[in-house]
């Protein structure tokens, strides 16, 4: 029996297994054969095609789509792994409204651009379908690269390199492969275990060995691996979470968005995941927006996303923002945590109203108070366990051209570089490109 | 509301909308439903020569080309004439024209090019009470192998014999149904006229296989693995046939002979455009059999709304009216010099117009680093082809110059003149103007 959605503070089982799998199904599902026929031909095929310049990873996307036209999907979908071989989960978890669906010109004719993404998702779903892996490697070269972290950039820099006649060796701390894919990432964008789906269609390739439960600076450290292998692709992400600076935020109740999400995203049964009555997630990026849906669709009563700047100013595009307010999120912007009341457990929190001038934040004085029996902090995430040695930036690892570190035979990219949107299909492109690099390097 | 009623070879009908001789005038049932539906008339489906009727396949009459979103844009069959006796058939036809008086009711025929078939067949179809015959002289595939249908319409001289037959063995209208599977229209049309036809109608079907399996390399449609020609009719063919017409209605022999056109009518608008260029009625076929006898509700609708906004109170005002402005391309003004241009606020900035220039030939739109297209005056020939591919309906137009204006690509002061290439300098043939 659901505990239902006013059972007070932070317990499982609010909705019943059928309520919850209903849930959690596909937020856009899969286009029909049809479906595709006709959302393919409101592709105009536009010259030198501003979709292809706003997509990180310049796949080729008048071609794909014209090729679901002529209807050889299996062909689109090769011409979109050529250039993004994540681009099953690209098509799936990329903000296209704020690349290439924003930069089509039926958004600007009419408002409502071509289906891009979900038409990649019908001719990538195609291609991994046939079972068959479309790539083959070239002659071997005799050359081993080691890639920290099994995340999209690694991966991309891992199957680019394995292509190119290396053997990889992928050193990941956690137990599975995939990195946010697998472990951030919103449950109702990636269903059926899509992220080990697609790793395991990748690694097809052959000549990539994933090794799990290795952690840079705990059982591997970067000399070790400059010494050992021919070429080191740091793909490490941002594993460390930024601190909520606030009297009580150490209560129980108060944890990070990502460790929800990833809970969320390997938990075998929804229905033995907790979450809150009145849940309040602070912060306004994409992660603040999937951990406030995730809450909702797990059956909280309240959600309230609490932002400290206004809207314009979100991180999360104002398609999320759409999305979790009509999943029934309250949005608040222009307020800041100033404490966190309760007996132990977090009970309220006290957000003051902001106001900002210059760009610079300052509180108001004005403070209201909302239930909270749980809170979520979505802030952003750091650079955390970076290697000694490395030139930073911004607190990132500082890098130049396809990725090249401060540091001899050592490339980074993804979250964990600096320059680029932390998104997916930038992880992807900057580890691809790192690869190449790192070819023409090692055969020179 | 613009009254539609039509008066063709002194048969009126409600409306200028008749079905044409096809799968959907078969039979009683149809055809009263049709009429039941508002359909101005209706030629029965081709009758042939008492005995035992033809038989078609068991297996796909039909073949279709799609859009994206399968809107059926052209359709091809292979159906033969009606394979119901033909006494069935008369019976028919003699009830529903007596509950029907209002309606036009045309019979189409094809029996072999005999006399005695054509004065045999006459008098039982003028006892139905048909207000006149169609000589279908237009079927591509199956009869044509028998020496009828196409067989006949493509030799002008068999044209002219079979009709003067009609005329001497029947005395109502006799219209001449034209295929389009020959050279130049205007001879076949002629030799009706000479053999006494009262009009021509056009088009019947043209040659065509729609498309070939690639898996069994059969042509489509396919029956047991092999592939016949057939008819090609729907919205594909609607310019060809009023290309036609056109020339039927403007050739001296044939100017003014009355036209049924045929051939694509799918909308309102498409008989207004076969009638303009000289159709006192129209046939509608692959529209009925696509989307039902209800379109009559539109296509009745639409052409009186269209009358009424242009101020015509009757259908006859509006037939013929193009025909003056088709003529030959030697008699096209060539002073007159028109430039491509682009509403910058209507563009989406595709790029497609760009594209197609380039690739074309005349290298006359430029693109900047941002994306916005223009026009370049100096290369420009105006040939319309950035208004074809752009997909905002309005955003480019071709702007005529102003006499006096001096045309950037070719340094020449446009002349107020009209001159035309009969009189050209660059014509051998030229004539000096008088």
């Amino acid at each position: 029996m659901a505990q239902g959605q006013m059972a007070p503070g932070i317990v499982s089982g609010r909705l019943s297994s059928d309520e919850l799998t209903s849930n959690f199904t596909d937020l856009h599902p899969p286009l029909a054969p049809h479906e595709a026929a006709v959302a393919a031909d409101r592709c105009y095929f536009c010259y030198d095609a501003p979709c292809v310049t706003a997509c990180p990873t310049d796949i080729d996307i008048p071609l794909f789509i014209r090729q679901i036209q002529a209807g050889q999907p299996q062909s689109a979908g090769r011409t979109i792994l050529e250039q993004n071989i994540l681009g099953g989960m690209c098509a799936r978890v990329c903000p296209t409204e704020t690349l290439c669906e924003e930069a089509c010109v039926r958004e600007a004719a009419e408002g409502k651009p071509v289906e891009i993404g979900r038409l990649q998702r019908f001719a990538t779903d195609d291609v991994m379908a046939s079972g068959v892996h479309p790539f083959e490697r070239a002659a071997p070269t005799g050359k081993t690269i080691a890639v920290v972290g099994a995340g999209p950039a690694g991966l991309a820099c891992a199957h680019r390199l394995a292509m190119l006649g290396h053997d990889v060796v992928i050193h990941e701390s956690k137990p599975k492969p995939g990195g946010l894919n697998e472990y951030g990432i919103a449950a109702y964008k990636s269903t059926n275990d899509f992220a080990q789906a697609e790793v395991d269609w990748l690694l097809k390739i052959g000549g990539i060995a994933i090794e799990t439960g290795s952690v840079l600076g705990e059982t591997i450290s970067l000399d070790g691996l400059v010494e050992n292998y021919d070429a080191v692709f740091l793909s490490i992400g941002l594993a460390g979470v930024n601190a909520l600076r606030t009297p009580g935020a150490d209560k129980d109740g108060v944890r990070n968005a990502v460790d929800f999400i990833s809970d969320v995203r390997q938990a075998s049964d929804l229905a033995h995941l907790p979450v809150g009555r009145n849940v309040v997630v602070i912060g306004g990026g994409m992660t603040a927006v999937d951990a406030a849906v995730k809450s909702k669709l797990l059956g909280a009563e309240h959600v309230t996303i609490a932002y400290r700047r206004d809207r314009d100013a979100m991180g999360a595009s104002r398609y999320e923002q759409d999305l979790a307010a009509s999943h029934g999120v309250r949005i608040m912007t222009n307020v800041q945590p100033v404490a966190v009341h309760g007996n132990g457990s977090s009970a309220e929190i006290e957000l003051e109203y902001t106001s900002s001038t210059g760009g610079t934040l300052t509180g108001t004085g004005e403070t209201i108070r909302l239930p909270a029996d749980q809170v979520l902090k979505a802030i952003g995430q750091q650079l955390d366990g970076a290697p000694d040695g490395l030139t930073l930036e911004g607190n990132k690892i500082a890098v130049t051209g396809a990725g090249r570190t401060s540091l001899q035979s050592v490339w980074a990219g993804g979250d964990c570089a600096a320059g680029g949107d932390d998104l997916t299909v930038t992880a992807v492109a900057e580890g691809r490109d790192a690869a190449m690099d790192i070819h023409a390097t090692l055969v020179s | 509301m613009a009254d539609l009623t039509t008066d063709f070879l002194g048969i009126s009908s409600p409306n200028p909308y008749w079905l044409a001789s096809a799968p959907p005038t078969d039979k009683e049932y149809n055809v009263r439903r049709a009429f039941e539906a508002g359909w101005g008339g209706v030629v029965w489906k081709t009758l042939g020569e008492d005995g035992p009727p033809v038989v078609n396949v068991n297996g796909p009459r039909y073949g279709a080309i799609y859009g994206a979103d399968r809107r059926l844009l052209g359709l091809n069959n292979i159906e033969l004439i009606t394979d119901r006796p033909l006494e069935v058939n008369l019976e028919e036809m003699a009830r529903v024209k007596a509950d029907y008086p209002d309606r036009a009711l045309i019979a189409s025929l094809m029996v072999p090019c005999e006399e005695g078939a054509w004065k045999a067949i006459l008098p039982r179809v003028a006892e139905t009470g048909a207000d006149g015959i169609e000589l279908n002289f237009g079927c591509p595939h199956g009869m044509s192998e028998r020496g009828m249908g196409s067989a006949v319409g493509q030799v002008p001289e068999y044209i002219e014999m079979v009709t003067r037959w009609c005329k001497k063995h029947y005395d109502r209208p006799v219209i001449v149904k034209l295929t389009p599977n020959i050279t130049d229209i205007r001879k076949p049309a002629e030799a009706a006229k000479n053999g006494g036809a009262d009009a021509v109608s056009l088009i019947n079907t043209i040659n065509s296989i729609t498309s070939v399996n690639l898996d069994t390399f059969s042509p489509e449609p396919s029956i047991d693995g092999k592939g016949s020609h057939g008819g090609y009719c729907g919205p594909a063919v609607k310019p060809i046939a009023l290309s036609m017409v056109s020339e039927i209605a403007r050739a001296e022999a044939t100017h003014g002979l009355p036209i049924s056109g045929i051939g694509g009518v799918t909308t309102w608008r498409d008989a207004a455009e076969f009638m303009s260029l000289g159709c006192g009625t129209v046939q509608v076929c692959t529209a009925a059999m696509t989307y039902g006898f209800k379109i009559i509700d539109e296509l009745t609708a639409g052409l009186s709304e269209w009358m009424d906004e242009k101020g015509y109170t009757s259908v006859s005002q509006i037939v013929g009216r193009a025909v003056p402005n088709v003529t030959d391309w030697q008699y096209l003004n060539l002073n007159y010099v028109a430039k491509a241009k682009i509403d910058q606020d209507q563009c989406i900035k595709c790029g497609r117009c760009y594209a197609a220039c380039e690739d074309t030939s005349h290298q006359a739109i430029s693109m900047s680093p941002d994306r916005v297209f223009e026009v370049v005056d100096e290369e420009c020939v105006a040939c319309n082809l950035c208004v074809d591919v752009c997909p905002v309906e309005s955003c480019i137009s071709m702007v005529p110059m102003e006499a006096g204006e001096v045309d950037p690509r070719t340094g020449k002061v446009v002349e107020p003149e009209y001159a035309n290439w009969t009189t050209h300098p660059n014509n051998p043939m030229a004539k000096a103007a008088e």
